[in-house]
């Protein structure tokens, strides 16, 4: 049975804040981030804006490319490491909203930014096992870096969904294969209670991002029997401009491979959404025929990587809903760090 | 408000499900028993297209404890394009931009929560339709 993606959907919200504002309010050097990290711009969530609200648009554009049923959704994950609720799960909101439930499963994945590729993969799953027929796979966030420390310039919003289902007349890409790398790598981290996260510096680099990614695209390459030049184009996660390049680059990558899904120096890094919204952008301009590899990376730290090939009916959908690029650049307002800090619950408020 | 309450309206504040007159076809929302065209008491449930335009808006600088934290914002009765009408916050674009007549779009969005422990409801909101 050929499983694939039917339905796929981004969400962004419209607000951006320039790396340069930022950089004013904190006496940083602006030019350092843009050069050093290719970071220029982020998306800014509205104080009503949350992971479950992003999830719910993305899923509804997933749903009218796909052109299917909701109730014969049978499973919605969404993972985050945003969701809003401590205790309640956030898939119940976006399968109610959607009109999935109640005959539907949900669960809530977190991974630090692998929660997206992990909805993905498990939905992808339960499909290829013939317990349900259509699985829906969300990745979404509304991550948060501490004032002025440097992933205040990165940390961002946006939501990408994926059905996955079985029938031909339906796909839009299969998916090939599926391979993933897992290792305990503390470079990240977010302790209960806590608001901001912590991170081990320059540590997340090499042992941590470079060793996965590299770890997951070398295995499934191994494993689907494929090489580089077999690929029209390649996702990974983004934290920063620079280290999907430094990725490619090591693993003998094009940058005209990675450049249609590389999204984060106009959107910043969107964390769960990161490769699951790139993926969303290739396939707004894929051709049939085309193969795409991506590779998804958690810190704590591990990597899901899928290989999908693109189908026909990817033209007939597209224009369904809206294109990732079309929600990136040009549904834009911009703020300043006054209202980005007061969208962000930076500022403390007298008590009532 | 009360969990049980907007647990009810979730037809409505989640999926905008609206109910058409079996008999004469007008549509309403919130859904009601009988219709006030034809009399009729048979309708059928259906999701309105997430698309209408602005009939009237407002600033609302002193709003009501649920949505005190919000102020200012707009407020604007929106006609949908499967016909009701429905009153709606409208965000995402400066209040000097707003017009009557623009089309709006309604997207899922948080409308209130009961501080920092209680229940988050959620809701949708009109955003300017951009081309
Ligand atoms: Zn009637």
């Amino acid at each position: 049975m050929v499983v694939g993606i039917v339905g796929y959907g981004a969400h962004i919200p419209r607000r951006r804040i320039k790396v340069e504002d930022i950089a004013k309010v904190w006496g940083a050097d602006a030019a350092s981030y843009k050069r050093g990290l290719e970071l220029f711009q982020k998306s800014v969530p509205a104080l009503d804006e949350d992971t479950i609200t992003l999830s719910v648009e993305a899923a509804r554009n997933a749903l009218a490319r796909s052109g299917i049923d909701p109730k014969d959704i049978g499973a919605v994950y969404v993972g985050s490491e945003s969701h809003p609720y401590a205790v309640k799960p956030s898939g119940v909101t976006v399968a109610e909203a959607i009109g999935a439930t109640p005959d539907c499963h949900c669960a809530d994945f977190e991974f630090a930014c692998k929660a997206g590729s992990e909805g993905m993969f498990v939905a992808y799953g339960l499909v290829k096992a013939g317990l349900i027929k259509y699985g829906m796979g969300i990745g979404a966030d509304t991550s948060q870096g501490a004032p002025g420390d440097a992933l205040e310039y990165s940390a961002a919003a946006g939501a990408a969904a994926f059905i996955m289902g079985a029938d031909e007349e339906r796909m839009i890409a299969t998916v090939d294969e599926t391979f993933s790398f897992m290792t305990d790598t503390p470079d990240f981290w977010r302790r209960e209670h806590q608001f901001y996260p912590a991170h081990g510096g320059r540590f997340t680099g090499e042992p941590a991002y470079f060793r996965t990614v590299t770890g997951a695209a070398r295995g499934i390459l191994e494993k689907s029997n494929l090489k580089p030049e077999d690929f029209k184009y390649v996702v990974f996660h983004q934290p920063n401009g620079k280290f999907p390049k430094r990725a490619a680059k090591i693993l003998g990558f094009s940058f005209e491979q990675i450049d249609v899904g590389r999204l984060v120096p106009w959107l910043g890094n969107t964390y769960s959404g990161s490769s699951p919204i790139g993926l969303t952008a290739i396939l707004d301009v894929a051709d049939p025929g085309d193969r795409i590899l991506m590779c998804s990376y958690g810190s704590g730290a591990g990597s899901d990587a899928f290989v999908f090939t693109v189908r026909d009916r990817v033209r007939e959908v597209r224009d369904l809903a809206p294109r990732t690029r079309w929600l990136m650049d040009e549904n834009v307002t911009y703020v300043e760090y006054g209202e980005y800090a007061k969208m962000r619950r930076k500022i403390r408020l007298a008590e009532k | 408000m009360p969990p049980a309450r907007s647990w009810r309206a979730y037809p409505q504040t989640y999926r905008l499900e609206a109910a058409r007159c079996s008999k004469c076809g007008k549509a309403f929302f919130p859904p009601r028993l009988v219709c006030n065209k034809c009399n009729g008491r048979q309708f059928e449930h259906f999701e309105m297209k997430h698309t209408g335009k602005v009939v009237t808006h407002t600033i609302i600088r002193t709003p009501s404890d649920e949505f005190s934290g919000q102020a200012p914002f707009a407020l604007g009765i929106i006609q949908m394009d499967d016909g009701p009408r429905l009153t709606s916050q409208i965000v995402d674009l400066p209040f000097e931009e707003l017009r009557i007549g623009m089309p709006v779009r309604l997207e899922f969005r948080r409308i209130s929560s009961e501080g920092e422990a209680g229940a988050i409801h959620y809701g949708h909101k009109a955003v300017p339709v951009r081309i």
